[in-house]
């Protein structure tokens, strides 16, 4: 009987209902849990309480808490909106943003049960995700982003007044239609002050002094018959930075027509491009990592009696429909959910490296057995993204689970072929071709500017590698070509070229520009 | 320390601003859509509710560099296999590689858009239509002035509002079903035993009688006689103050030489009508007469859509308006609007009739009667021999609104004239 007292005594809350109080009390006993027990390390956070509606305007501009306007929001809405009120679809049950402090968003109509849930998974998971991996380390800044977003907003409304809304929607429109080429993929060198340019300058001149050989010179020039050599050519590019894959940053620069506050307004879609980077390349882990974290927390809460076995069952009812993964024959189906691959492939690793079988410590010799579930998981969570950690891994055991099959679907032939199964001697493939799919360098296509013609008509040439043998969508390319046109001014084409064999597959003549932007 | 922030009470619709660049960008879709339901919807619904409406996404796709489904290789991990090994073949699924095992979803740009636009948004857009000045678009779409109607009854309310039959009635069935003792019940056993202590005899009888009467006044205690259940209070409800009533006559020439374009012409008219009257009126009834050289009552459906064949009479299309108001409609409890759309064509012999039935019987029922000319121009014969009649009447003083509608912008003008003050008349 006094022990039932005790544990009562332990008990944060009961029942559905939640304040301020509760929700203050309930984040300490998470933040003890997270940090002093788990060590994560997460952004200071800030809850901010809204209402459904309010939820809804969220989604629709990126679930960004300000945001420059657009007409393309005004749809999402419009769209979210619909299906939401006619039952279709849920509202999630948080949004957090990537800032310092982390903004959580929880509803107000949500449980004391699902606050507390939801505060673990965004206020301590995702945001120790944020904070720790390496992507987000490069690419993002949390610390400034919500005042560039203000000043974004700001600029593009102070633009709409004085060129008129047309005239930035316009430039908006292209700009959002090129926003997946607008990355840079690999960290480039901080830009360097004019003092360092200097030194650079004269570090190269000394260089050439001192390799100059008078042998060289007398070589004869190899004839430019196809073009690659063309030292004009090469002059060119190495001028205008070619080739370059950042269609929005090339335009930004090299665009002749464009106005400054054109090259602004580029320059803030591609910083939000490129903000949103990370993240697109780590969705599994991003949520597994925060399932994984809430996951641990609620049952430590629900082990230490400070909630209820009511609130433990609300809370797995809930954890089980975020986790559900149907099989890809059921009506249900619509892709992986990346809940449930990560929070698998997490829960996977925590079992190698406590209780390993043989098959493990094959397939993990580093982890296995290594009883450190939390380092490795920290370990894993900073130092990957979706593509390396399913390479890395996903475990044999997973795969049988999910009974995971790899199916080629090769458009010359009638029929898709199964290619590997969860099979001993198709677990690599299966991996591979899973990590695959979340590489988004395979996913997008590769479009690269290749050329412009300086003493011509200043025609824009863009080339496509072909993977896979996968041309682009034909509609698409060409509305695409057309918003390409307009921020360069002058006409653009585009090759679709085999890397492998150099050929052409498909051409895409001049496109003139249907509007002067400028 | 964790900062814990309500924006439950910042301001909502963040994304009207958004919501509004949307519609202004899609605006000739939404305007087609628009005029697709109001040919839908019946002249009595216009001012109802939203609406879904679904648009061309034309201009509103946002297109990306993606790559086609139709070439090349691709490969799809999913899970659940149940019977599939290495090497087996599995026939393509419909739709390309769109679903099934290769249900790569990310939509391969979509043809159609679906929302919904608010009443106002749609009122907005249909006076949009018509081209209607500003200051009348404030005025239809404003909502009209609340009035307080009684609503029934209610438990509770303020003592004013008692209702006093209902609560007797209440306690009196409260008292009947818990068999409340009657006062004559009473004062009957105060008589008998006042009788049985006077004449001494029985007293077993009068102990009896005695405890009788004592467990009834207790009962009358317990069982009081209105008890707060029964109380019952008049509701009001706020509801739209009530003006008055009011019919509208549509009539309209359904003969062969009334096309389709003239038909819709005549149909905007009619609603844009019904809209005015909806404001001034708290109630509205339409009535539909269409003729050829017959006059028949007919639903909206059959008047807007049912071809008809004949000559023209306008005649008995005036004596069937005047044969319902007899029956139906008492001028001295409606205000009667009449809006007629015709081509103008009247079969000579009857224009006389006409004259004097408008003249006599039609105009002094009226609180005005709108005319509407659809069809071409006519060259140097511009005036059609209802005109004609019409203009007579006009000069004569009666209050009577005639105009030539070519095209959807000339239909506002003729409520201007009608909802002018006449002060401001000329």
């Amino acid at each position: 009987m006094t022990g039932r007292l005790e544990s009562d005594a332990r008990l944060l809350y009961t029942g559905a209902d939640w304040d301020y109080r509760l929700v203050r009390k309930v984040f300490d006993a998470i933040e003890h849990i997270a940090v002093d027990e788990m060590g994560l390390n997460p952004y200071p956070s800030q809850i901010e309480v809204i209402s459904s509606e309010q939820m809804l305007d969220a989604y629709s501009s990126m679930g960004m808490p300000l945001f420059y306007r657009h007409w393309s929001f005004g749809k999402h809405f419009a769209r979210d909106e619909m299906y939401y009120r006619k039952g279709m679809t849920g509202l999630a049950y948080e949004i957090v943003i990537n800032s310092n402090p982390c903004l959580c968003y929880i509803m107000e109509e949500n449980t004391m049960t699902m606050q507390t849930l939801v505060m673990a998974h965004a206020a301590f998971g995702h945001s120790h995700f944020f904070r720790n991996n390496h992507l987000f380390q490069t690419w993002t800044d949390a610390d400034s982003i919500l005042d560039y977003l203000d000043f974004a907003k700001r600029y593009v409304s102070e633009c709409e007044e004085r060129y008129g809304a047309s005239a930035v929607e316009r430039v908006l429109d292209s700009a959002h239609a090129l926003m997946s080429h607008g990355v840079h993929r690999y960290p480039r060198r901080q830009p360097l002050n004019l003092k360092q340019e200097i030194e650079r300058e004269r570090e190269r001149r000394r260089f050439e002094e001192q390799s100059f050989s008078d042998l060289w010179r007398t070589l004869p020039r190899r004839e430019t018959e196809d073009g690659a050599s063309d030292p004009d050519l090469d002059a060119r590019r190495a001028s205008l930075g070619l080739p370059e894959e950042n269609l929005l940053y090339f335009l930004e620069k090299r665009a002749p027509r464009l106005a400054h506050w054109q090259r602004e307004i580029l320059r803030i879609v591609r910083i939000v491009s490129q903000y949103f980077y990370p993240q697109r390349q780590t969705k599994v882990m991003n949520e597994g990592c925060a399932t994984t974290v809430h996951y641990a927390i609620m049952n430590r809460l629900h082990e230490t009696g400070q909630i209820t076995d009511g609130a433990f069952m609300e809370f797995l009812h809930a954890h089980t429909n975020v986790v559900f993964q149907p099989d890809f024959d059921d009506r249900r189906f619509s892709g992986i959910n990346p809940y449930a691959l990560g929070f698998g492939i997490l829960q996977e690793l925590k079992r190698v490296c406590e209780a390993p079988t043989g098959e493990d410590r094959r397939w993990f010799p580093d982890i296995a057995g290594n009883a450190d579930t939390l380092g490795t998981w920290k370990t894993a969570w900073a130092e990957y993204r979706d593509e390396s950690f399913i390479l890395q891994f996903l475990s044999p055991r997973l795969m049988r689970q999910w009974r995971l099959f790899s199916v080629l679907d090769d458009t010359d032939n009638d029929a898709l072929e199964v290619e590997a199964i969860h099979d001993e001697t198709g677990f690599r493939e299966v991996r591979r071709a899973l990590a695959a799919q979340y590489d988004l360098a395979r996913h997008e296509p590769d479009i690269q500017v290749v050329d412009v013609d300086l003493g011509g008509d200043r025609r824009l040439m863009l080339e496509h590698r072909v993977l896979d043998g996968r041309l682009l969508e034909e509609r698409n390319t060409r509305m695409m070509l057309r918003h390409l046109a307009n921020l360069w001014g002058y006409p653009v084409s585009l090759t679709e070229v085999d890397p492998k064999s150099e050929h052409v597959l498909n051409t895409y003549e001049d496109v003139e520009p249907e509007l002067r932007l400028a | 320390m964790v900062n814990i922030v309500d924006r439950r009470l910042n301001p909502k619709d963040k994304s009207l601003a958004n919501r509004q660049r949307f519609i202004r960008r899609a605006k000739r879709q939404i305007l087609d859509a628009v005029r697709d339901i109001s040919a839908r919807r019946r002249v009595g619904e216009v001012a109802q509710g939203e609406e879904a409406i679904r648009i061309p996404s034309d201009g509103l796709q946002e297109p990306s560099f993606r790559k086609g489904a139709d070439s090349g290789i691709r490969r799809h991990v999913v899970p659940g296999n149940k019977e599939y090994r290495a090497g087996d073949a599995i026939p393509r699924p419909d739709g390309g590689g769109g679903q099934g095992p290769g249900g790569s979803g990310g939509g391969e740009g979509e043809d159609e858009f679906q929302f919904t636009v608010s009443r106002d948004e749609f009122l907005d857009l249909f006076f949009e239509n018509l081209e209607l000045p500003e200051l009348a678009r404030t005025q239809l779409s404003k909502v009209e002035q609340q009035g307080i109607q009684r609503a029934g009854f209610s438990a509770s309310g303020s003592p004013a509002s008692l209702n006093l039959t209902r609560t007797m009635r209440n306690s009196l069935s409260r008292r009947l079903a818990l068999h409340r003792p009657k006062r004559d019940e009473i004062l009957e056993l105060d008589r008998e035993i006042d009788r049985l202590e006077r004449s001494g005899k029985d007293p077993e009888g009068l102990r009896e009688l005695v405890r009788r009467r004592e467990a009834l006044t207790r009962r009358s205690r317990l069982i009081p006689y209105i008890d707060p259940i029964d109380l019952r209070y008049n509701r009001f409800v706020p509801t739209p103050r009530p003006i008055s009533q009011a019919v509208m006559f549509c009539l309209m020439d359904v003969s062969g030489s009334m096309t389709e374009d003239m038909k819709d012409l005549a149909k905007r008219f009619f609603m844009l009508l019904y809209l005015f009257l909806e404001r001034r009126y708290r109630h509205v009834d339409i009535v539909f007469i269409r003729h050829t050289h017959v006059a028949q009552e007919v639903d909206e459906e059959t008047f807007f859509y049912s071809r008809e064949t004949g000559g023209t009479l306008v005649s008995p299309a005036l004596e069937e308006m005047e044969r319902v108001v007899r029956e139906r409609y008492p001028p001295a409890e409606w205000n009667i609007y009449t809006a007629q759309a015709s081509d103008g064509d009247n079969t000579p012999s009857d224009n006389p009739l006409v004259l004097r039935t408008m003249e006599a019987v039609i105009l002094p029922l009226c609180r005005y009667f709108a005319y509407i000319e659809v069809g071409e121009e006519r060259g140097w014969k511009a005036k059609t021999p209802l005109w004609e009649i019409y203009e007579r009447l006009v000069a004569g003083g009666h209050p009577l609104a005639l105009r030539k509608v070519r095209q959807r912008a000339d239909i506002f003008p003729v409520f201007r004239d009608l909802f002018t003050p006449a002060q401001l008349r000329s």
